[in-house]
């Protein structure tokens, strides 16, 4: 393996293991907040007692989200030199932004919320968390704008001069239309995931026999997220899917392994491709689906992956502007299927709870337990087929992957880097899933009565 | 002024912040072992900067992503350059923020100490010794990459740089320690800080001298003063027990270190061996497009953040303490 090798195999797992926290660290604070502010009105001890539990395991979460993103600030320097060289001018702007706008509100007033319970009046203290909530989003907000710049490069020259990428349009990049489809569907990919792990350590805790009226509550409350959060995503998801058509159709060619241009397109259920013919040996396809799915109407032309080689040998000069098209096109389908699939059980969830009914079935926890792993699964393909459905390029159309890389860095060093990060997130990550089944047995605290207790637990705070 | 100082300017600020802040973090990392005997002692110590490290440590991130914005090159070659020392400070920096938040909730509260301590103590020599190199120069080819060993970073001044900032750090970290606690702890606290204040006016006024006399202006000659002054007066108040002022001294020395290391550094971000291959706040600069841009969402939102991140300390401002009866002192 060279550099170049390792070095994309080092940010793929840093930054997918980046966003297992994140989407629960953004789904989740919005509940918290929710909870918080039902208990603020209501005054209903059980309010305060699930703000309190969820509370918990969010910040478990967090901090996992905080600590893995600290790497990803500065890796683009550490093993991508030559793109933070060429893009640094563009790239850098929404990254300072996230950072100053986002960043510091999240973590001051998230550290206000955790120490703040007797020192701030109670208004005070619930506007830290809603905060802190819109901290997440604002983050999300302006990473997806950096990301996809490099979806879709907007706003900006190339210096004939030093051959850089120059920012000519601030306005263009925050509005990139890409931007503008993945954050909708980013946030409600959080929603979803927030959704699956409420309702799953709910129906094991109604399983249990703790608190269940109260965990039925949240039962619900988190499969109505789940649910709504579903639809957005396939809204959303069908609305990138169109963009990405028009921007990338090597992408969206990939994903459905078509390979020649074609009208009246179906949607490829299950296919095994023959790569080196630029064919596929077997496909099962619903009929039109893909024309619809990328145009809209029933017979539209959607681009083909030979076809679009053709043409980018023509553009671009010699090279293989092919992905890996077996990934991009398992990737695609499971999210969508995982995705589709814990949409589902929220759905089939509300069904049997439906007018106060509390399912006892033993299948009931189970499969709510497990379905806490399919948005997981869902998020995390998204990513691996937006990110290699890209390739060759890491910047579309201007930048390739293999020019980015850090001159400078050397084998020995950068496979350091790799292992190190990766045996020890694999240590944090068996921590931090017990830490987290540590406190999903213990429950949430004792009724406190109306009261506020007067002191923090230990375990919220220090 | 150009907008190239402006922005040199403001990530010398962020640094001066990050280390002012995070820098009585990491020393109360590194004196945790000195310091608390029993686990209520100690948890008092996480207590102290419990509600602020996170944002503390923000600062870090926005100087690295204000480098990235402002200065690309400067971004690139830095971090591509110092990559083995820079991926110590990452695993360190994610051991010390795990056991910060993790601490009180697992059983194993030993084992967080420990990776609190060293993972304070890392990072707070580290950095003296990164911005050593930077401000004497490092080798760079004509493309601006670093072209030396691990080996290159690890020269005597540099390692000296190192000792500075991790003794500073650590006196900065007691005379805040003693300011947030009372009884049995503030005295142990006063000790230390009287303790790490001698080592790091001997460190520290032996790296400031040093590089003075390499590449010392006017200008930094009196912040290097001042910085000296400022040790010195953090001893004396620390002794009489004047605890707010030895902290505003320890702080008042960190920001004029700081300055004294970016005035010297000042046209050049990352000087080379070879003065011909020097990054400069000129060549390493982005579009004045991007700079203008940068300014004014700097200028919006930082007095925002001053202010709130500022309120969370006058929330936070009573000292500590385990007897319930006492819980009403404040400083
Ligand atoms: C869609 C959302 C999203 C995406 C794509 C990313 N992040 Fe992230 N990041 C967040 C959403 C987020 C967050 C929700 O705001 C986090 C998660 C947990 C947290 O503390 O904030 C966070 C934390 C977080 C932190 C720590 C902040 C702190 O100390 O409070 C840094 C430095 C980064 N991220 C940087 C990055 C970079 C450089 C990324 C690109 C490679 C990246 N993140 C991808
Ligand atoms: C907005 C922030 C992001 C930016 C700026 C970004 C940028 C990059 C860069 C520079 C690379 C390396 C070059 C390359 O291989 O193309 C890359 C690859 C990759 N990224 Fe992203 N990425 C971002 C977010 C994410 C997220 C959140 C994930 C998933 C959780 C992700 C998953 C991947 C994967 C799987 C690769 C492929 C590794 C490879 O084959 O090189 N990315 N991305
Ligand atoms: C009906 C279902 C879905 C459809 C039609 C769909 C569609 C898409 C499309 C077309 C993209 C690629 C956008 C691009 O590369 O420009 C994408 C990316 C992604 N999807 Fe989905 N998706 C669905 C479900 C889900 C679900 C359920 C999740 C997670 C809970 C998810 C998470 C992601 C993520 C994280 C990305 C990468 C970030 C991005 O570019 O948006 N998707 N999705």
């Amino acid at each position: 393996m060279d550099v170049l090798d390792l070095s994309r195999w080092q940010f793929g797992i840093t930054t997918v293991y980046h966003f297992l926290f994140v989407p629960l660290t953004i789904g989740l604070s919005l509940v918290v907040a929710g909870l918080q502010t039902a208990w603020y009105r209501t005054k209903k001890p059980a309010y305060l007692r699930l703000t309190r539990f969820w509370g918990r395991l969010f910040l478990i979460n967090f901090a996992m989200g905080v600590v893995t993103g600290i790497v990803q600030e500065f890796q683009f320097g550490m093993n991508w030199s030559e793109y933070s060289r060429f893009v640094g001018d563009v790239f850098g702007a929404p990254l300072a932004m996230e950072g100053l706008i986002a960043f510091f509100l999240e973590s001051t007033f998230l550290g206000l919320w955790i120490f703040g319970w007797d020192k701030l009046p109670p208004r005070v203290h619930l506007a830290t968390i809603w905060l802190a909530s819109i901290g997440t989003a604002l983050s999300a907000y302006f990473i997806l704008a950096a990301n996809s710049w490099m979806q879709h490069p907007v706003g900006y020259r190339i210096n004939p001069v030093t051959h850089r990428a120059e920012l000519t349009d601030i306005w263009a990049v925050l509005t990139n239309s890409t931007t503008l489809v993945t954050f909708p569907h980013v946030i409600f990919g959080a929603f979803v995931t927030a959704g699956a792990f409420v309702a799953g350590i709910s129906a094991w805790q109604i399983a249990r026999r703790r608190d269940v009226a109260m965990f039925r509550t949240s039962l619900r409350l988190a499969m109505v997220v789940g649910l709504v959060a579903a639809g957005g995503v396939a809204l959303s998801g069908h609305w990138q899917a169109q963009i990405m058509t028009e921007q990338q159709p090597m992408k969206m060619a990939a994903a459905e392994a078509l390979w020649q241009d074609e009208s009246s397109a179906g949607f490829s259920l299950f296919a095994i491709g023959d790569v080196e013919n630029g064919r596929n040996r077997v496909n099962l396809q619903v009929p039109n689906g893909l024309s619809v799915l990328a145009t809209n109407t029933l017979d539209g032309r959607v681009e083909g992956i030979n076809d679009i080689q053709a043409r980018y040998l023509a553009l671009y000069g010699a090279g293989d502007y092919r992905p890996v098209i077996g990934l991009a096109y398992w990737s695609f389908r499971l999210m969508i299927g995982f995705g589709f699939l814990a949409g589902l059980l929220s759905l089939a969830g509300l069904w049997l709870t439906r007018r106060g009914r509390t399912p006892a079935s033993p299948w009931f926890t189970r499969v709510a337990v497990a379905g806490i792993a399919l948005p997981f699964l869902a998020n995390s393909l998204g990513w691996v087929f937006t990110e290699m459905g890209r390739q060759p390029w890491t910047v579309f159309g201007v930048m390739r992957t293999a020019a980015a890389v850090s001159p400078g860095a050397d084998v020995p060093e950068v496979a350091i880097s790799l292992v190190g990060f990766t045996l020890v997130y694999a240590v944090l990550a068996a921590i931090e899933v017990r830490l987290l089944l540590k406190f999903i047995r213990l429950g949430p605290e004792p009724d406190p009565g109306a009261e506020t207790p007067a002191e923090p637990l230990p375990a919220l705070s220090y | 002024m150009e907008l190239t100082t402006v922005w040199f300017v403001l990530i010398a600020v962020l640094w001066t912040g990050y280390f002012v802040l995070e820098g009585f973090d990491f020393g109360v990392g590194v004196l945790l072992p000195f310091l608390a005997g029993d686990e209520a002692e100690r948890r008092l110590v996480y207590r102290a900067i419990g509600p602020v490290w996170d944002g503390n440590e923000v600062w870090l991130l926005v100087a690295g992503g204000a480098t990235f914005a402002a200065f690309p090159e400067w971004y690139a070659t830095l971090f591509s350059g110092f990559y083995l020392p820079l991926f110590l400070i990452l695993l360190a920096l994610i051991a010390r923020g795990v056991a910060l938040e993790y601490r009180a909730k697992s059983d194993r509260t030993r084992a967080w100490d420990h990776a609190f301590f060293w993972g304070s103590l890392i990072p707070a020599f580290l950095w003296g010794v990164a911005f050593a190199n930077i401000v004497r120069g490092v080798p760079l080819d004509a493309d601006h990459e670093y072209t030396g060993t691990l080996l290159t970073l690890l020269n005597p001044y540099a390692l000296l740089g190192g000792v500075a900032t991790l003794t500073l750090f650590t006196f900065h970290g007691a005379v805040f320690l003693a300011l947030r606690t009372v009884g049995e702890l503030r005295a142990g606290a006063t000790r230390l800080a009287l303790q790490a204040g001698l080592a790091s006016v001997l460190a520290g006024g032996a790296f400031l001298l040093l590089t003075q006399l390499d590449g010392g202006r006017t200008a930094t000659w009196i912040t290097a003063g001042i910085a000296t002054a400022g040790l010195l007066a953090a001893l004396v108040a620390t002794r009489a027990g004047r605890d707010g002022l030895a902290f505003t001294a320890t702080a008042t020395a960190i920001v004029a270190v700081t300055a004294t290391l970016f005035g010297n550094l000042w046209p050049d971000v990352m000087p080379a061996l070879d003065p011909a291959n020097s990054l400069t706040v000129v060549n390493a600069a982005s579009t004045p497009y991007t700079l203008g841009v940068m300014t004014w969402v700097a200028a919006i939102f930082t007095p925002v953040v001053l202010l709130y991140q500022g309120w969370t300390y006058w929330v936070f401002r009573k000292r500590l303490t385990n007897d319930p009866l006492e819980k009403a002192i404040s400083p």
